[in-house]
């Protein structure tokens, strides 16, 4: 059998990077959330905010675990599919992901020992700190990794000298032109993700009828979150699509299929690209609805897919379908958060069974935004992996397809087992919701968050 | 200051893979005598002796990792493809050693998830052998490129430091066991460790042999004169030591063998470091081949130099938090 090594190392590095992308999505959130219900507890003294920070704090646990392992593998997989690629850019690349490494995954690490089974070693207050420490380095580690791949989407700062890039101006390199929205944009998406689980279990909580006011309270802080930053997102979309625009043109036309940049641009609800013949097929569409939104006037032009030859343009398909799952979540993100604030605002969130139901089934839909985001963000920079600096194809190690086919294999397998598990327990967890206040009364805290929630339940169990 | 960068850069890397070893080969170790326990309870003993460390010690690979693509791209870009299916295996024992760890505790079958830490942390370990081993046995190099076959790095050599840093990651978590716990994982984890020693020692002096006679440089960098004369003391505090720790063993110390077996690990580590100085990818690219711009490693150094006492500093500060013995069937508190 022939296997073409760079597809198959392109199918590695999406299969692990989006299996890898769930998990920061939510613990980017989760922490800060977690910080805010311990800012909340230290201040107000409720001890409700309490039991809900040690409740997170668990399901946080796992999540990270499955982030840390999945995220060492894609550390490694830069050298052994993409050793043209860490040859190349690594002057540049290299150090933005050395920096993660120092300035976030140990701090995380580390603090999130004290924050797991620190209670009751250290005073409250450092106890919260090490929460909001741990939200803090999972924000810096999102800093690193989105100018890293905002520097692949427009490079900056750099020089090429024997097919090799130097940097010549570091603040270049980092604060590279697509970088402050990317950052933005992914920032927000992983609170908006997290605020979409918080949400689907209070709700779900509401619905069973138990942990009645744990639910509520999670219900309000989510709701009003989202309802400023779900609105926000669109916002920031925007802007980051202009300027997409400015640097990355063929990606635009290929995400709003557009193929003729001497005509004004329709925004197609639905079409079906057709790449050989460069025609969208069974549209329907906004006319003049793309023009309106990427130059904010009727007539206004922008580049076409067919201004460049076919090999020079992105797998359209992917990138304009993987647009429009993440549009239709960013929609309905907003409709929810608006809706579920008036019912607030109206005194009827608790009451309002069929929202709740809807709600509680949610809890997904930010992770196939974020994955829908990055499809549209990776596959539309191709045939580069660095824009305009390095190809793709040209960019794989010297090693065999067989190999590679071999080793995704395995991550698939792996990954496979490891996610089913990961989600089987997370939802146990949730089921099993917050406990009573447990280490105060016994003045005993498991070794692990986990064997703590199962001491508890145990205790619970035999009192009554 | 282009001489001494990569020098530094070597220096520092090397640190990062020597705490590595150590930290995440306690751990590891504590996965391959998994088996040995008698009970659930025994087992839950040995994990919450690290359960508040091993994601900070596992980081450290990752800056080994890192570190070595951001300073030495071209030693990275040579050594990941050649050590492809070892790096793989490596990372995947990993994974599920990690998810392991984590799901244990809320499972209620906990047969397979035992299981499934000690395969992946015996793999894991196994796996790093191997890579140092053929790091040690030489890779083909031409243009720049990995040059040899998928199967290269399978050399015998290579599979014997395999097996030897399983046996070397036990005697560590052995020696961690006997420090940190009370009562029949002591006392087991105390046998076992005298048993590991004298495994651990035959394979040191079957490397020491082996590495010399079968390759010359090797041979010439400790056989030759003078280096002879300033090279001798490190067999012999090698040896000095593996006598202490047993001393301590049999004397039922707790704190001393594992400092001694860390001792031990860094003597062994001196002593590969002085048989391949200057070569990142032996036999052919030494460190100042393979170093990336001076302006990438003086970026990066500035970082390093900054932010590595303070990474130092919380690892220290959370080892002194949950310093003291975890007793049998009890947890921190």
């Amino acid at each position: 059998m022939d296997f073409d090594p760079v597809l198959l190392a392109r199918l590695q590095f999406a299969f692990t990077i989006s299996f890898h992308i769930i998990f920061p999505s939510f613990t980017i959130g989760l922490s800060a959330y977690i910080a805010t219900l311990g800012a909340m507890w230290l201040g107000t003294g409720t001890e409700r905010y309490h039991q809900l920070m040690r409740f997170w704090t668990k399901i946080f646990a796992v999540s990270f675990a499955m982030g840390v392992v999945s995220g060492i593998v894609l550390s490694y997989q830069f050298g052994t599919n993409w050793s043209r690629f860490s040859l190349i850019v690594g002057n540049v690349v290299g150090p933005l992901i050395g920096y993660e490494v120092l300035t976030a995954f140990f701090l995380e690490a580390t603090f999130l020992g004290v924050l797991l089974f620190g209670f009751n070693k250290v005073p409250p207050w450092l106890y919260v700190l090490s929460a909001a420490v741990v939200a803090a380095g999972t924000a810096m580690s999102a800093f690193w990794i989105l100018s890293a791949n905002s520097w692949m989407q427009t490079p900056a700062g750099y020089e090429m000298k024997d097919g090799i890039a130097f940097p010549t101006d570091w603040l270049a390199v980092i604060f590279n032109p697509s970088f402050p929205y990317r950052f933005a944009h992914m920032l927000n998406a992983a609170y908006l993700t997290t605020g979409f689980v918080v949400l689907a279990v209070g709700a779900r909580y509401l619905i069973a009828g138990k942990h009645i006011e744990e639910g509520r309270t999670m219900l309000r802080m989510a709701l009003g979150l989202m309802a400023i930053l779900a609105p926000l997102q669109l916002f920031i979309g925007d802007q980051h699509g202009l300027n997409t625009l400015k640097h990355q043109p063929i990606k635009v036309a290929a995400m709003e299929a557009h193929w003729d940049g001497s005509k004004p641009g329709d925004f197609e609800i639905f079409a079906w690209p057709d790449e050989k013949a460069g025609v969208n097929r069974f549209a329907i569409s906004i006319p003049h609805g793309s023009s309106l939104i990427l130059t904010h006037s009727w007539d206004g032009l922008f580049p076409g897919l067919a201004s460049v030859p076919a090999s020079e343009r992105p797998p359209v398909k992917n990138v304009f379908f993987a647009f429009r799952i993440m549009l239709a979540i960013g929609s309905f993100m907003i409709a929810a958060a608006l809706f579920g604030a008036f019912l607030w605002w109206r005194g009827t969130l608790f009451d309002t069974r069929w929202y709740l139901r809807v709600m509680a089934q949610c809890w997904w839909i930010g992770f196939v935004a974020v994955i829908a985001g990055w499809m549209v963000s990776e596959s539309g920079r191709q045939p580069w992996i660095v824009e305009g600096v390095l190809r793709t194809a040209d960019a794989i190690s010297p090693v065999p397809g067989a190999t590679i086919a071999v080793s995704l294999t395995l991550f698939v397998f792996a990954y496979g087992v490891v996610f089913s598990f990961g989600i089987y327990y997370i939802n146990r967890l949730i089921a099993q919701g917050p406990q009573g206040p447990l280490a105060e009364e016994t003045g005993h805290f498991g070794s692990s968050p986990i064997t703590a929630a199962h001491d508890a339940g145990r205790r619970a169990v035999q009192k009554s | 200051m282009e001489w001494y960068l990569p020098v530094i850069w070597a220096a520092l890397i090397g640190t990062a893979v020597a705490m590595y070893v150590i930290l995440d080969g306690f751990d590891l170790g504590i996965g391959i005598l998994f088996p040995f326990a008698r009970n659930e309870g025994e087992r839950d003993q040995m994990m919450r002796s690290v359960a508040p460390f091993w994601d900070g010690n596992e980081t450290w690979l990752v800056l080994g990792g890192g570190g070595l693509w951001v300073a030495f791209p071209r030693a990275y870009a040579v050594v990941m493809p050649a050590l492809y299916l070892p790096v793989i295996v490596m990372l995947l024992a990993l994974v599920f050693r990690g998810v392991a760890f984590e799901f244990r505790t809320v499972s209620h079958s906990k047969t397979w998830l035992n299981v499934a830490f000690t395969t992946g942390s015996t793999l894991a370990a196994f796996a790093q052998g191997v890579i140092l081993g053929s790091l040690i046995d030489g890779i083909p190099v031409r243009d720049g490129a990995y040059a040899g076959g998928p199967l290269h790095w399978a050399t015998p050599f290579a599979l014997l430091c395999g097996l030897a840093l399983v046996a070397g990651y036990a005697l560590l978590g052995a020696t961690w066991l006997t420090m940190k716990t009370e009562g029949p994982v002591a006392a087991r984890s105390r046998a076992q460790a005298k048993t590991l020693l004298l495994v651990v020692l035959t394979f040191m002096a079957a490397v020491s042999l082996w590495t010399p006679l079968a390759h010359p440089r090797i041979a010439e960098r400790w056989f030759s004169l003078p280096n002879f004369y300033f090279l001798w003391p490190v067999p012999a505090v090698t040896a000095l030591v593996a006598f202490l720790l047993w001393r301590w063993l049999a004397k039922g110390r707790e704190v001393p063998p594992f400092l001694a077996v860390i001792a031990l690990f860094l003597l062994g580590y001196l002593g590969l470091v002085i048989s391949n100085f200057p070569y990142l990818v032996p036999p052919s690219l030494t460190v100042w081949q393979t170093a990336a711009a001076p302006a990438s490693q003086i970026f990066m150094l500035l970082g390093t130099v900054a932010l590595l006492p303070l990474i130092l500093g919380y690892t220290a500060f959370i080892y002194w938090l949950f310093r003291g013995k975890v007793r049998e069937g009890e947890s921190y508190h």
